[in-house]
């Protein structure tokens, strides 16, 4: 079998033992591949276990910039005797295997088809340190010393990213360096370097910035002007509030009080986290909640009840396989149902789905601004592949000049003046009603916010009148939605086509590699992708323009092709789900695969480029 | 029942309080409540502490969950924003609202079922966090909005309207809130305006977590008889009057008795609660005795009413969280937002 032989295009996996330092030594590898100019897409898969299980972690290398997940496995770094066998086994044909040679292994726990290379790593640790934990510790780094004389790198480029790293801690550092050294002087010793796989320098990263989703939803949550958060820890979310805090403590405390501006509160369920992001919101503070999909089945109630009292509340379910406590550590989009449709009595919720770390950024300081302006709870739905994943992607931006929307605010000034002040009148044929803050004027404006049926001018009212009022008002507040909410964009096809593609949120970047390999193969599709729900008029175009569309997701029900057809009045027929939901983030592969299949049914063929059809 | 504000006329010679209120400036809508229902004793001990005291109406958030106790709100301080919430989640809501605002007077109002049933987790977690607020349980031991099933306070032994006999312990919300480290724990009854109102004012001028449990009889479902506190003879008595499915109008039952002693009440079903007033040398400030005092009067049959524990230098939540002295919502993006250049750093960090 011919070894593999590529340039900034392949995938290298590791396989550690959960708690072993080993994350911080994968992601130096991953971020000097970074320095060298070529973009990569690093992916942790876990287990919900925190110590002394299997954990790995995969970068894709990837010079055309895609970020999607690729599948196969180029190179393995096999440093769980655990998960050795199947490790080994998950090799493409040709491919490499890096492993701690130290022990002798029988030639049974190796295949033929692949390059087998060898570093005693527990040697050379044991021969150098003598305290126990370094000897384990610097095993990690030393490793990634060894993939640089593989891989050809510039040390010193993974030298600058250590650098930064341990900066201002010079013993840290050095002891760093010189690990990775003794790593990489072994492989070009000893071993034949470099190998068929290669990172080159090359000119596609740009100022991009390589950030978790979690955490650049949190940073969007700090600018957006959140200053209450309620939570309660559950993955994949947690790290989102945690970042909260952490970007807080560092941008929101008063140089001069030494004061925060802003309340945190770790809740005792997600019932209480919902009741006092509800309570923040009702009372005019911005507030925000963060969830996966239990915690989302925990909040149904309030939910109707911010819905109908209209309290603005921002919630970012960073989705998870489900149901029940489902895959806690795999991704899925399956949420989009229960968000969208979130609680009792006749409900409908606004969704935002940001397909990288920076509309989780943008989106998230969006649904802060639209909360208010909607008075009702906004979703920022994205999962676990965008939230616990580091992914390249454009830097934050802000515009110091935006204030932050209110919505309908009434003053003091205006209720003394005499306006016209009902909760829940719509005056503006928005749907959008005036409220007041408590404490506004010691006599006007004050009213009682019920969950039960209340006339315009928020008085107890049974009658069925007011409460159809209430109702279709809502309706046409929905309605509003449609045009402040993020809009679609649209990728043509390189030739007119009956055929379309919808999707969303983090199948993005697969979806951006399968449109490439479609159009190569002469199979032309134009895409859309949905930023949000309630829907914009051109994605029912878009459709209506189409003869099939296929809408990708990744849930077993088709939960976004649910909605459009419920809310779009769509004919089923017209809608063909293309579905992934293994917990799994989707490939291009996979949708490729999916869709020529598809196609080659209505007789459409792939070509080979340059051929005519 | 009634939709319509009460008229509010200004009577040239009613006393007003050093804002200039009247006693009707506190008042709400007209209750909608069964007559003689406690709850509405309640109410107008909350309006008649709020007016002595001079509190300005808006600066109060009045915060409930679900029950009959819950609407109340909507009956007393009429000018004040209020929020029904839901069933047994006030304290999440009161807890929200107050780091939003830290100015304003939070009153959260609460039923037995509403707060020792399905609640009993929120009422239990806003008061360790030392939530700056004043949280009453209108405690009547049972579901009065729907139709007098047993609350988690209801006595053990009980028997409930349809013959059900509780064999269920009974959550004693005061001994709850005090290991909870409530830093102001009160209990009163809801006819006793004598005692219940310094309690309230106290209460508001509490900063911290006050808690006040106010047993409130339900005239049309409380039915304890729980044998230490029955009188068989009124019970039976009452029984054809109970079995309708209509309330007749009673008068709200009152009490008053003097600090020491003991006073057995006669709730409207015939049975009877054995309050003991705590006498005006007892020391509130030891929350050790106070557990062990409440403990032993139990014993005996008896139930505790007064100021059983304040700390004078209690903390609340905001202090815990070092929020800033200005309130979160009056803050806009030139407090909150870190700007542009802030953000180039940490896009500069990123890569
Ligand atoms: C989630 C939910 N479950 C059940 C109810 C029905 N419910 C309304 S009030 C109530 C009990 C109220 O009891 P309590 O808090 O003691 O108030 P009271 O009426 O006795 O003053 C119940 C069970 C509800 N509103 N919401
Ligand atoms: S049912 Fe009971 S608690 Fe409810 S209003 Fe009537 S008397 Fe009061
Ligand atoms: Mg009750």
């Amino acid at each position: 079998m011919k070894p593999i032989a590529a340039v900034n295009d392949f995938v290298v996996k590791f396989a550690n033992v959960n708690g072993s330092g080993s994350a911080s030594a994968n992601e130096t590898f991953a971020k000097s591949i970074l320095r060298h100019g070529v973009p990569i897409s690093p992916r942790n898969i876990f287990p919900s276990n925190i110590q002394g299980l299997p954990t790995w972690f995969e970068v894709r290398v990837t010079e055309e910039g895609y970020l999607g997940r690729r599948g196969g496995i180029d190179m393995m770094v096999a440093m769980n005797p655990q998960t050795w066998d199947a490790d080994v086994k998950e090799l493409e044909p040709g491919g490499y295997l890096v492993y701690d040679s130290s022990k002798p292994m029988p030639k049974s726990k190796f295949r033929d088809d692949i390059t087998v290379l060898g570093v005693p790593l527990t040697e050379i640790c044991n021969a150098t340190y003598t305290d126990s934990r370094q000897r384990q510790l610097f095993k990690n780094i030393m490793y990634v010393g060894a993939l640089a004389a593989l891989l050809d790198m510039d040390t010193e480029m993974i030298a600058g990213v250590i650098g930064d790293q341990y900066r201002g801690k010079e013993k840290l550092l050095k002891s760093n360096i010189h690990a990775l050294q003794l790593g990489y002087d072994y492989a070009k010793n000893n071993l034949k370097c470099p190998i068929g796989l290669r990172v080159q320098k090359a000119d596609k990263v740009g100022n991009k910035i390589l950030v978790e989703g979690n955490a650049a939803a949190a940073l969007g949550c700090v600018y957006g002007g959140a200053s209450v958060c309620a939570w309660y820890p559950i993955t994949p979310s947690s790290s989102l509030a945690e970042a909260f805090i952490k970007y807080c403590e560092k941008l929101r405390v008063d140089p001069v009080t030494g004061k925060n501006k802003f309340a945190i509160v770790q809740a005792e369920d997600e019932l209480a986290s919902i009741g006092i992001v509800v309570g923040a919101g009702w009372n005019g503070a911005r507030s925000f909640t963060t969830t996966s999909g239990p915690g989302i089945s925990l909040m149904q109630e309030f939910l109707g009840l911010a819905y109908f009292a209209e309290i603005p509340c921002t919630i970012i379910d960073v989705q998870r396989g489900g149901p029940s406590t489902g895959m806690p550590t795999r991704t899925q989009q399956s949420d989009v149902l229960s968000c969208a449709y979130a609680s009792h009595g006749d409900t409908k919720h606004v969704l935002l789905f940001p397909e990288d770390p920076r509309e989780c950024f943008e989106f998230s300081a969006a649904a802060l601004d639209l909360a208010d302006r909607l008075q009702t709870p906004i979703f920022v739905l994205t999962d676990l592949d965008i939230g616990m994943n580091q992914r390249l992607c454009e830097p934050f931006a802000w515009d110091d000049s935006h204030s932050y929307d209110r919505g309908k605010i009434m003053t003091a000034e205006e209720l003394e003046a005499g306006k016209d002040f009902g909760r829940y009148l719509d005056v503006d044929g928005d749907g959008i009603p005036y409220r007041t803050l408590p404490a506004t004027h010691p006599t006007k404006g004050g009213y009682f916010t019920r969950g039960t049926t209340r006339n315009a001018y928020a008085q107890y009212s049974e009658a069925g009148p007011d409460y159809m009022y209430n109702v279709q008002r809502l309706l046409r507040k929905f309605e509003t939605a449609k045009e402040l909410v993020p809009k679609p964009v649209v990728r043509k096809a390189g030739k007119a086509t009956r055929f379309g593609i919808i999707y969303y949120g983090s199948t993005s970047p697969a979806m951006t590699e399968c449109l490439d390999r479609l159009e190569e193969q002469g199979l032309h599709v134009d895409a859309l992708r949905i930023k949000a729900f309630p829907f914009h008029e051109s994605i029912i175009d878009f459709i209506s323009e189409h003869d099939h569309v296929f809408v990708v997701e990744q849930n077993r029900d088709a939960q976004l092709r649910c909605l459009l057809v419920n809310e779009g009045a769509i004919d089923p027929a017209k809608l063909m789900p293309v579905l992934h939901y293994d917990g799994t983030p989707i490939t291009a592969r996979f949708i490729v695969a999916e869709i020529s299949q598809r196609l080659s049914a209505f007789n459409v063929k792939p070509i080979k480029k340059g051929k005519a059809a | 029942m009634t939709y319509l504000a009460k008229p509010k006329l200004h009577h040239p010679t009613l006393p007003t309080n050093r804002l200039g209120y009247t006693r009707r400036d506190y008042e709400g809508r007209v209750s909608t409540l069964c007559a003689g229902c406690g709850h509405d004793s309640i109410s107008a001990a909350i309006i008649q502490a709020c007016w002595e005291l001079a509190i300005e109406p808006h600066k109060v958030a009045k915060l409930s969950g679900i029950g009959c106790s819950s609407k109340t709100p909507d009956y007393f301080l009429g000018s004040s924003h209020g929020f029904n919430t839901v069933h047994g989640r006030m304290p999440s809501v009161l807890t929200g609202a107050n780091l939003a605002n830290r100015d304003l007077l939070y009153l959260g109002v609460s039923g037995d079922g509403d707060s020792a049933s399905i609640g009993f987790g929120q009422f239990a977690h806003s008061i360790r966090r030392g939530v700056n607020m004043v949280y009453i349980v209108e405690n009547n031991g049972v579901y009065g909005l729907t139709k007098g099933q047993f609350s988690a306070t209801a006595d053990k032994g009980s028997k409930s309207k349809r013959g059900v006999v509780n064999t269920d312990e009974s959550i004693d919300m005061v001994m709850v809130a005090l290991q909870l480290g409530a830093t102001f724990v009160a209990r009163s009854f809801s006819g006793d305006k004598e005692q219940l109102i310094p309690l309230v004012k106290a209460a508001i001028e509490h900063k911290g977590s006050a808690f006040i449990d106010v047993i409130s009889p339900c005239v049309a479902f409380n039915n304890h008889t729980g044998s230490t506190r029955s009188y068989d003879y009124v019970r039976e008595h009452n029984e054809a009057v109970n079995r309708i499915d209509f309330f007749p109008g009673r008068e709200a039952i009152t009490t008053d008795y003097e600090p020491g002693s003991v006073k057995d009440v006669v709730q409207h079903d015939g049975s009877v609660l054995r309050l003991r007033k705590l006498h005006a040398e007892y020391d509130p400030s030891d929350r050790l005795k106070a557990m062990n005092y409440l403990l032993q009067q139990e014993a005996a049959g008896e139930i505790v009413t007064g100021l059983l524990y304040v700390n004078p230098e209690s903390e609340d939540l905001h202090a815990h969280l070092n929020t800033a002295d200005v309130a979160l919502n009056r803050l806009g993006a030139k407090e909150l937002c870190p700007g542009s250049a802030a953000l180039e750093k940490i896009n500069a960090s990123l890569r």
